[in-house]
């Protein structure tokens, strides 16, 4: 600990910073902010693992 | 079912004979399930479910301590930000949900009311999540609302549904978008229990009367 309270924001803060105007891309009249397309990535990242990660079998199904 | 008199009773005897019917204690709250369901992708509707409590739980502690708490509180603060965060949760593992049960065809077998049920959740939660955002008190709301103005008025329901009226919104946020949101909900998951998970396209489901049989 540093010796900073929880409230003061530095304790838990993001580990980049998240202060200052957004960054965005731009594809023809599409437009769409950096954090939103990670968000994306990781939804289809996690998709695709869904459907290709081994699932433990269990008792109880038929 | 045994001990349930066949006829009589009035109408919350038939109500209760019919439900009983299509819903009988086993088929409500299943203790197995077919074997093609150990896939992780069917983890995602239990996860969005888990997801939604979270948000109204948080929701309801927000309602009863007001806006002086969640704003200057470090309490308030944290309990906003479950809040916030639960949501995104529940919107991402919605759309994972969606997509597998699209790329499944999860309409098939009688089980078009349980898509669409779905679809309108969905479409229910955008707009909940939205009225949200418009009840924030900060300028990033006063932002959204400004901006979205525009857009309502240019499809003409600014008149019903104003983004500028703060009270009308947070009406719509935590009474009437939750209870339908919640109402959908509990008949999709009512549905699911009715039909069953739907199986994948090349496999077969198992009997509805219940037999088992081991799995492969």
């Amino acid at each position: 600990m540093t010796g900073h309270s929880v409230s003061d924001g530095r304790v838990l803060g993001a580990p980049i910073d998240l202060n200052g105007t957004g960054h965005y891309v731009h594809w023809g009249v599409v437009q769409v902010s950096v954090a939103n397309l990670v968000v994306v990535g990781v939804m289809l990242v996690v998709f695709v693992a869904a459907l290709l990660l081994p699932f433990p079998r269990g008792r109880g199904r038929r | 079912m045994s001990g349930v008199p066949e006829t009589g009773g009035g109408w919350t005897g038939a109500v209760r004979r019919r439900s009983v019917r299509a819903l009988p204690p086993d088929k409500l709250l299943p203790d197995t399930q077919p074997v093609y369901m150990a896939s992780w992708i069917y983890v995602f509707g239990v996860l969005t479910l888990a997801s939604l409590i979270v948000v109204l739980v948080t929701g309801g502690v927000l309602a009863l301590k007001g806006p002086a708490w969640w704003h200057a509180s470090d309490v308030g603060k944290y309990v906003n930000s479950l809040h916030l965060w639960s949501v995104e949760l529940f919107m991402f593992f919605m759309v994972i949900h969606l997509w597998g049960k699209f790329f499944m065809a999860a309409w098939r077998g009688r089980r078009a009311l349980t898509w669409i049920t779905g679809t309108v959740c969905f479409f229910a939660s955008i707009g909940t999540a939205f009225t949200g955002y418009l009840v924030q008190q900060n300028f990033d709301s006063q932002w959204i609302a400004g901006q979205a103005k525009d857009g309502l008025n240019s499809v003409g329901i600014g008149a019903f549904f104003n983004v500028l009226d703060f009270g009308q919104m947070l009406m719509w946020h935590i009474v009437l978008l939750p209870f339908v949101l919640v109402l959908l909900a509990g008949w999709h998951i009512l549905l699911v229990r009715l039909r069953g998970i739907v199986p994948p396209i090349d496999a077969t489901a198992p009997p509805a009367d219940g037999t088992t049989r081991e799995a492969a």
